[in-house]
């Protein structure tokens, strides 16, 4: 089993939600090291996403303590999560749909903004300065993903797997420490799926970024991933590299049924 | 639109408003207390699109908020007696601020509690927050309670009701075509969303609601020393809807399209009026096509609303608006 580095950049200990008598998160230990690049897999209703919103603080844990560089983030709200350098993606897209590409980039640079309200009311030459340091950082970012060319449109308008990147662009601009990308290739094709992984790794390295990426397909994540741990019912089954995981006897029945039911 | 020259335009807005009052004498008085109107529903319908359009949250209690600034700018005048020119401009000023300011303390007051709540939730308390006040004011005998209030001064002018109504597009306009403002819009596109980026969900909320209850405040005080009586009844619940359809018609989250709706609708039932009262004109038969008008003003106006709704669900007016992008 590989073990994260000493000082982990996220920790999660012990950490279980309720949702009335379903436990969706049981006791899960996790740790992701810097700069690491770890995947989270289960089959459907795992509990993968909890563990999204338990860590971005959409959900509060039941119990358990979660902490991110060493300062405890447990009961924060989402918005202090972020600001303190995680950002996430959604299963589901969320996109600002009525703002265009371009916008709903810029809105995540929202965070680093140095002016407040009075910069935007007396619209200053600082306030000038700043809009247009940002717009230049969001087309950026934006030809990283090779989504400038849609930048006047509306982000409701672009195909599934550009409104997918487009996410991820928009997790980028908040400056994260810690990515957290929720089935990233989900709907995508094959060809697709492959590329992405690789902008994924990609940016792991450029932006000296930590990676948590949830996927339902192993074979995905199986070649980026440093390191993985597998879900099943909320309860953490098995982690280490991708061969480790793969052999394991018990992720093997968790996605695929118990040795028995095949023999006969 | 880049925005680039905002705070000329509002200059020359207000230099012009100016310009216009010192003429206003000889404008008819009538059409006069229409163009108020006009004014003083621009900034009502341009306000509630902050919070209702921009920011998503859809308050009934517009209508409120006008009446704690209506109330609050006419005690305040009321105390003073015949003033100079400037010391009544100056005072007018006073009071509007003091009655826009009391209201953005309501709207912080209401905006707090209610920011649980979404959607049709959030309309009934806001529906119930607006009756609320004007029952207060229905019992207050300080304020002459249901037989309503009369207000000295006549001190609305061509130019507080269009300058003020130039500084809250301004305002509004600048808050949302800025990278800090953009949070109000990603408020109302997706909350979860807004919370990942790390934009305070509670904070932006509270703010257009404070925003928007300052201006309908102000908008209350000009109304006040525009028609010069103040009944509780004046500030119902028909008056907040007034301002919803302004908002709706216009297009949620689209400020042109929303000052044009205001005008539209302050100008449609004094066209029906003036359609109705031709008979009454020096010189015109008997036998006047028009004259059911009159009986029927407000149901052709109802009837039209039902038309455009149906056959403009997303508002009258709606364009492209463009993204800023870098030079």
């Amino acid at each position: 089993m590989t073990s994260p580095s000493e000082n982990p950049l996220l920790q999660t200990e012990r950490v279980t939600i309720r949702f009335g008598g379903l436990t969706a998160v049981s006791g899960l230990d996790l740790q992701i090291g810097r700069n690491e690049l770890i995947g989270l897999i289960g089959p459907n209703g795992a509990g993968k996403t909890t563990v999204f919103n338990l860590i971005t603080g959409v959900y509060q844990p039941t119990e358990g303590t979660i902490l991110f560089d060493g300062q405890s983030i447990t009961g924060c709200k989402a918005y202090r999560i972020t600001a303190r350098g995680i950002a996430r993606t959604f299963q589901n897209i969320r996109l600002f749909s009525s703002l265009t590409v371009f916008d709903n980039v810029r809105t995540a640079f929202h965070l680093h903004l140095q002016g407040d309200v009075r910069h935007a009311l007396w619209r200053g030459r600082a306030f000038w300065a700043e809009e247009k340091a940002i717009a230049t950082q969001v087309l950026e970012l934006l030809e990283i993903f090779h989504l400038e060319k849609f930048r006047a449109a509306p982000a409701k308008s672009l195909s599934y797997g550009d409104q997918r990147r487009l996410e991820i662009v928009r997790a980028l601009a908040a400056r994260p420490r810690l990515l957290l990308l929720d089935e990233p290739a989900a709907g995508m094709n094959s060809s697709e799926k492959t590329d992405l992984m690789r902008l994924i790794q990609f940016i792991k390295g450029k932006f000296q970024i930590s990676v948590l990426l949830v996927e339902h397909d192993m074979q995905v994540v199986m070649g980026i991933c440093e390191r993985i741990a597998v879900l099943d019912y909320g309860v953490k089954i098995a982690e280490g590299r991708p061969d480790e995981v793969r052999r394991n006897p018990k992720v093997i029945e968790a996605y695929l049924g118990e040795e028995r039911t095949h023999d006969a | 639109m880049t925005f680039k020259h905002a705070k000329l335009l509002l200059l020359a807005a207000l230099l012009l408003s100016l310009l216009i009052s010192l003429f206003a004498g000889r404008i008819n008085s009538y059409v006069l207390f229409v163009l108020y109107a006009i004014g003083i529903n621009i900034i009502l319908a341009v306000s509630l699109n902050l919070i209702n359009g921009y920011t998503g949250q859809f308050s009934l209690g517009h209508a409120g908020f006008m009446a704690v600034g209506g109330y609050t700018a006419a005690v305040i005048t009321n105390q003073f007696g015949d003033l100079n020119a400037f010391a009544a401009g100056a005072l007018f000023f006073g009071a509007l601020l003091a009655g826009g300011l009391l209201a953005a303390v309501t709207g912080l007051l209401v905006g707090l509690p209610t920011l649980r709540l979404r959607g049709d939730y959030l309309a009934i308390v806001t529906l119930g927050f607006g009756e609320i006040i004007r029952v207060i004011f229905q019992n207050m005998n300080a304020v002459g309670a249901a037989r309503g209030l009369s207000v000295m001064h006549g001190s609305t002018n061509f130019f507080w009701t269009f300058g003020t109504a130039a500084v809250t597009i301004y305002v509004v306009t600048a808050l949302v075509h800025s990278t800090y403002g953009r949070g109000f819009i990603a408020v109302r596109d997706d909350e979860v969303a807004a919370e990942a980026m790390g934009i305070n969900t509670t904070k932006y909320k509270v703010t257009a609601f404070v925003v928007g209850a300052f201006f309908a405040g102000m908008a209350g005080g000009l109304y006040a020393h525009s028609i010069q009586f103040l009944t509780p009844s004046g500030f119902n619940f028909m008056q907040s809807i007034a301002i919803v359809v302004m908002v709706i018609l216009g297009g949620m989250g689209n400020t042109p399209g929303v000052i044009i709706a205001a005008i539209l609708l302050t100008l449609l039932p004094e066209g029906l009026r003036w359609l109705a009262g031709i008979p009454s004109l020096p010189g015109i038969a008997k036998a006047y096509p028009f004259a059911w008008v009159g009986n029927t003003r407000m149901i052709i106006y109802s009837l039209l609303l039902i038309g455009l709704m149906l056959t403009r669900p997303q508002g009258l007016f709606t364009w492209k608006r463009r993204p800023i992008l870098p030079a």
